[in-house]
């Protein structure tokens, strides 16, 4: 039970990360980064620790089936996303616009 | 409160944050990437509801059914957005 309740409060902390760098980071490719990484490795820890809070079940086999979707699928999607970003002209923040000495993002 | 309403509590938390980001959004993919996490973290908030009603094997189907259509959803916009060439800005 301390494995699973541990690694559930990872998995919250991870989840609140990913969400505050969506928020705050200052460009969409960081943005990107940000909801792709925190947010898999989140989902991964906190469906592994409500497998092990269930116990051994049908519906633990499923939530263990949801992970390895997700750890395939999100990071996919995310990609497709930045790829038709870079395809429209979608250019990287800068280091000096974040300086505020070039033109604004 | 039990451990898990306390859990239950800060992933709702984490689930209403981006979608300041899907308001605002600069650009059309911000907003896409906004709507991404807010899908993940209903996967997550839909188990963990099941899980405290004591019916996780009903609700862990519907979890399967919501990740796949994020993922379609997803993937369905990035390519319309990159075959239609949406606005840069």
């Amino acid at each position: 039970m301390f494995v699973a309740k541990t690694l559930m409060v990872i998995g919250t902390a991870l989840l609140f990360i990913a969400a505050i760098g969506v928020n705050r980071l200052p460009d969409f490719y960081t943005r990107a980064h940000a909801a792709t990484k925190p947010d898999t490795l989140g989902l991964i820890s906190l469906m592994l620790g409500l497998s092990i809070y269930h116990g051994f079940d049908l519906s633990s086999v499923k939530m263990l089936l949801i992970v390895v979707f997700v750890a395939l699928a999100n990071p996919a999607a995310t990609h497709a996303l930045g790829k038709a970003a870079i395809h429209n002209g979608l250019l990287p923040v800068t280091l000096k616009q974040l300086r505020g000495e070039g033109e604004k993002p | 409160m039990s451990f898990l309403q306390w859990i239950t509590i800060f992933v709702a938390i984490s689930l209403a944050l981006p979608f300041w980001r899907v308001a605002r959004g600069f650009t059309i993919y911000d907003r896409m990437v906004g709507i991404s996490v807010v899908g993940t973290n209903t996967v997550i908030l839909i188990c963990l509801v099941g899980q405290i009603y004591g019916r996780i094997d009903m609700f862990v189907d519907i979890a399967i059914a919501y990740a796949m259509l994020n993922f379609s959803g997803g993937l369905v916009m990035a390519k319309y957005l990159d075959t239609t060439g949406g606005e840069p800005r």
